[in-house]
């Protein structure tokens, strides 16, 4: 495609990718809903709207770099966790109480 | 075996066993190479599909026949361009950039769904194509929603929950031009007999001779085979049709008490090949018609990136 390429010589149709974040409803906390290409935020915040809010899904939206995002590596989901594994007595369930007393 | 060398054997073993649990497979999960290369053809063959199924509806929408009928062919044409979305910005998760994908559907390369190649004559199109092709899409699409790959099945809940105003606003249609003049009656018939076969077409060959469909299933792409969610649009649309008094174009189509299925008749696969290869009655027309609005946005592409240059321009500057 070489038509309408932009002065950089990015690609036309590509522009930077955004992470889309949608607050269901207020209270609710955000949640990832999909991406959009977009030259700055703003347009990705508009893009962001008219892709994933149609139909009043959100209060609110994010975006964010799509390169901003760090996440962890599946591959190594068992070695990452693994500090968790064996601390039970994170959990109230651990914990014994008198017969017959409500705790809660 | 289609799994090439370069796939160990042992993690192929585990990605199946997975796979065999249920579990969902996320885009920085380990695949194997043929599974991303089947999901990059299928998921971006259906983002096509909704990008280039826009043309035939739009051609409708300056001469819908009132002001609400207007307003949501508008908005089931806006839908079909955020569906395209939706299944681009999965397909990216696998690896490639929707500059390529597009550029692939530009050139001639990619396939999108044959169905968008038959022309819509008359304003009663609109509407059965909401009725067949929308209806069609969902029964496709509600199994696609089970996907084994997360970005897909997730973007098909989106899509399945707005295909279905796209249904009903098509069915209210077809029901007011059945219940209309003569004229009316006669010119919704008429779509309906058009569009009945190449609906049944969408959802491909026959199992036997879809080579792609046994691979797909074993990866739980795929849950349900062709026929059989081709069998379930039938059976979901027979009572349809009868409600609004309009007949379906097949002398074969008869009930079976024992199987509760709508028999049909043969489909002409010889038709759905030549419009898979190119020579539907529309191919060349909708191509134009995406080179040609691609093209032409090219200067707002352009402008989009101008403006952002000189605002970070500014932004420095005032730094």
């Amino acid at each position: 495609m070489s038509q309408g390429k932009p002065p950089d010589g990015t690609p036309d149709s590509q522009w930077p990718l955004w992470e889309v974040f949608i607050q269901p409803q207020y209270g609710a906390p955000h949640e990832h809903c999909g991406s959009v290409h977009a030259v700055d935020a703003e347009q990705a915040l508009l893009n962001a709207r008219d892709v994933y809010a149609r139909r009043n899904e959100g209060m609110n939206l994010w975006v964010v770099p799509s390169s901003a995002i760090v996440g962890s590596t599946p591959e190594d989901v068992g070695p990452f966790f693994d500090p968790a594994n064996d601390k039970a007595y994170r959990h109230p369930q651990f914990y014994k109480v008198p017969r017959g007393v409500k705790v809660f | 075996m289609q799994t090439p060398h370069t796939d160990d054997p042992a993690r192929v073993a585990a990605f199946e066993a997975r796979i065999a649990r249920g579990e969902v497979i996320e885009p920085k999960d380990w695949m194997p190479d043929r599974y991303r290369k089947q999901l990059v053809r299928m998921m971006s063959q259906h983002a096509h599909s909704e990008i280039v199924g826009m043309l035939p509806e739009g051609n409708w929408i300056t001469r819908a026949p009132s002001l609400r009928r207007k307003m949501s062919l508008l908005a089931k044409v806006q839908d079909e361009a955020g569906h395209g979305l939706y299944i681009y910005c999965g397909t990216e998760t696998l690896g490639v950039d929707r500059h390529e994908l597009v550029g692939d559907l530009l050139s001639g390369k990619a396939k999108y769904s044959s169905i968008f190649n038959y022309p819509t004559l008359t304003w009663a199109d609109v509407g059965v194509i909401g009725w067949f092709v929308d209806g069609a899409a969902i029964v496709n699409q509600t199994m696609l929603a089970k996907a084994s790959y997360g970005p897909y099945a997730r973007a098909m809940v989106r899509i399945c929950k707005e295909e279905n105003f796209h249904k009903r606003q098509g069915y209210e249609s077809v029901a007011t031009l059945a219940r209309g003049t003569p004229g009316q009656r006669a010119m919704v018939q008429d779509a309906v007999n058009r569009w009945w076969w190449p609906s049944l077409m969408m959802f491909g060959p026959n199992d036997k001779d879809s080579p792609n469909s046994a691979e797909l299933t074993r990866w739980g792409v795929k849950k349900k085979g062709n026929d059989e969610l081709r069998q379930r649009f039938v059976n979901l649309t027979v009572p349809q049709a009868q409600a609004v008094h309009l007949t379906l174009p097949d002398p074969a189509l008869k009930y079976n008490e024992a199987s509760g299925n709508w028999e049909f008749g043969q489909i002409d696969w010889d038709e759905f090949w030549t419009v898979v290869k190119g020579d539907g009655p529309c191919n060349r027309e909708r191509l134009a018609a995406r080179r040609k609005a691609h093209e032409e946005g090219a200067w707002v592409r352009a402008a989009a990136e101008a403006h952002a240059a000189k605002q970070r321009a500014s932004t420095v500057a005032a730094a």
